[in-house]
């Protein structure tokens, strides 16, 4: 490109500069990127820069009477049990998440082998990841409904079993509430790892059955390894996807009876009580989080290429 | 784009034989595996057949009947209550204007980012480059926090543009995957354009648009899942009555319907019947856009 703006290098007025390449690039930049970086400086830049301030003080949304409180907003998050908790609850999530990429591994394979109405079962699978959020918490709200017209109970009275309170009983409900989101997005790992395994060179498969492999051997020596990374990447964004839940636990049980989330505590702070300062040291603490996985995923996945 | 590549040689098992394994044990497997994928598919039907089941019955049915019997008699006027007083249709008019909207927005805001991104190396789309990427890592919702003050500052609270500014102004994914794609078409397109004197609007308008069009694709397949199921946007900048898209309508049944839960489940069904429709018609093409747009995380 540049060849072609060289021979006209000399003295030029502002309109020649303008028409000539150099110029109509900073032209054309200017002209394109006015509105993305508009909206990005708006929508992105200045938010996190207050995100950033506000986490050192104590406001309300509308900004009056603005308290700096140095790193008090951070000293309770990490010592007032009823964030810590909402922290905690994560774990639940990925405990989840890990089960639900084993178990979508598990069916990809399935799915990838001589299987007659294999499209048939990853449709059906795979529909619910495509559904409205509000009419999966909707759905699974009266699933595990705690009297004996929700749709679990009247499975299990079928074996005798009396009714349970699925959703108040804090033992149990946030795995119910990790059931509901594995049900929603598996379908998605599974289509992931279709992709990545019908992706893997038939002559692997060819050169493996004649040295007389079996199915487990198959698996473990060819798939597993072809597919390694991207079942690292799953798991990683599986750890993200755990610190932020949010819709399934917010709609379905409001983040009550134990099983708040930290996004869901975070909007709650900001929004119901009005503490921004608080919910923005929230949202940092999150940020930091996202951050060190994200170095984590870079210098793994730095080693593997 | 390997897709292609690899489609034509896609794995069959079916050709190889397991030498070692005999017959019985191979017939089990096999039987094993329908079992696992019948399960599979049975935990995904049964809470649908349910909400289906459910949706037809009226009240006194609804509560006299188990979960699993069938209607007496089948019932509509649920579908029509949630339609027309449950707002389900203005919540599907609402989202439909909302999609078109971010969609175009995004698509013309995003390759034209993307291009001068990509194709101009310069300090400042460098800078722009490096600012997109961090801001990928912000977490979403709990942004909300502060990105709302700006909504509210701007006037667009409880406006259907606040959700349509929103879409477009963070969709960074959208982005990355227009960068992604242009990454693999060369630049020599565009030299031989410019030598023929063409100016870098018009190399992106002829050149860059229609060579994007799969991206477009893939970016259009994310935004509608992603848009038509987003709850929280709504739910947070639009509380008005006639506001609602199709996730704050079902999600405000919850009051008033709340001991109604056929009418709730005639929504839930209403909600659903778009996406299935659309997903039955072009299951492989949102197959392979899911993918591809993943895979360029």
């Amino acid at each position: 490109m540049a060849n072609v703006s060289a021979p006209a290098v000399k003295k030029r007025t502002l309109g020649q500069w303008l028409r000539g390449y150099t110029g109509q690039k900073y032209m054309t930049t200017i002209l394109f990127l006015a509105i993305p970086v508009a909206l990005l400086v708006l929508f992105t830049v200045i938010p996190a820069i207050n995100m950033f301030i506000f986490s050192f003080q104590q406001r309300d949304q509308l900004g009056v009477n603005v308290q700096w409180v140095g790193f008090d907003n951070y000293k309770t998050l990490f010592t007032d049990m009823s964030y810590l908790q909402t922290l905690l609850n994560s774990i639940y999530y990925f405990v989840g998440s890990f089960i639900q990429l084993g178990l979508a591994l598990f069916i990809a394979v399935i799915l990838c082998s001589k299987i007659k109405l294999a499209g048939v079962f990853k449709g059906f699978i795979f529909f619910p990841y495509l559904m409205n959020g509000v009419a999966v918490a909707l759905i699974f709200q009266r699933f595990f409904r705690g009297d004996d017209g929700g749709t679990l109970n009247t499975i299990i009275s079928l074996f005798g079993a009396d009714p349970v309170k699925w959703l108040s009983n804090t033992s149990i409900n946030n795995w119910c509430l990790v059931f509901a989101s594995v049900w929603r997005y598996i379908g998605f790992d599974i289509l992931m790892f279709i992709g990545a395994i019908q992706s893997i060179s038939p002559d692997i498969y060819e050169a493996a059955d004649l040295d007389g492999a079996n199915a487990w051997q198959r698996f473990w020596h060819i798939i597993f390894p072809s597919i390694r990374t991207i079942i690292a990447l799953q798991l990683i964004l599986a750890i993200k996807g755990a610190a932020s839940v949010f819709e399934i636990p917010y709609i379905i049980t409001g983040g009550k009876m134990g099983t708040s989330t930290f996004v869901i505590k975070t909007i709650e702070t900001g929004f119901q009580y009005q503490k921004i300062g608080l919910a923005s040291a929230m949202a940092i603490v999150l940020l930091g989080i996202i951050i060190v996985i994200t170095i984590i995923q870079k210098i793994f996945f730095k080693e593997e290429k | 784009m390997t897709d292609n590549k690899t489609a034509e040689k896609t794995f069959d098992m079916s050709k190889y034989k397991f030498r070692e394994t005999p017959k019985a044990v191979r017939v089990l497997f096999q039987v094993l595996k329908y079992v696992v994928l019948v399960f599979a598919c049975l935990l995904v039907v049964i809470p649908l057949v349910v909400v289906l089941l459910g949706s037809l019955k009226t009240h006194e049915d609804f509560l006299s009947s188990g979960a699993f019997d069938l209607p007496a008699a089948i019932e509509l006027e649920n579908f029509k209550t949630a339609f027309i007083q449950g707002d389900v249709m203005r919540g599907l008019l609402n989202t439909a204007i909302i999609l078109a909207f971010s969609c175009f927005g995004t698509i013309v805001t995003g390759t034209m980012t993307a291009f001068v991104v990509q194709r101009f190396n310069m300090v400042f789309t460098r800078l722009v480059k490096t600012i997109f990427l961090i801001a990928a890592l912000l977490p979403n919702i709990s942004m909300q926090v502060t990105v709302f003050q700006v909504v509210h500052m701007l006037g667009l609270y409880d406006t259907l543009a606040a959700p349509i500014i929103l879409y477009i102004g963070t969709d960074i994914v959208s982005i990355y995957i227009f960068i992604q794609f242009l990454n693999n078409i060369s630049v020599s397109l565009d030299e031989s354009a410019i030598l023929d004197g063409c100016s870098y609007p018009r190399v992106y308008w002829s050149i860059i648009l229609p060579m994007l069009r799969p991206a477009i694709a893939t970016v259009l397949v994310i935004k509608f899942v992603s848009i038509y199921n987003d709850f929280y946007t709504a739910n947070l900048y639009m509380p008005s009555d006639g506001l609602e898209v199709v996730s704050t309508a079902l999600y405000k049944f919850i009051g008033p319907y709340g001991s109604k839960w056929e009418i709730i489940f005639a929504g839930v069904i209403i909600c659903i019947i778009p996406t299935l429709i659309i997903f039955l018609s072009m299951q492989k093409f949102i197959y392979s856009n899911l993918v591809s747009g993943s895979v360029k995380e």
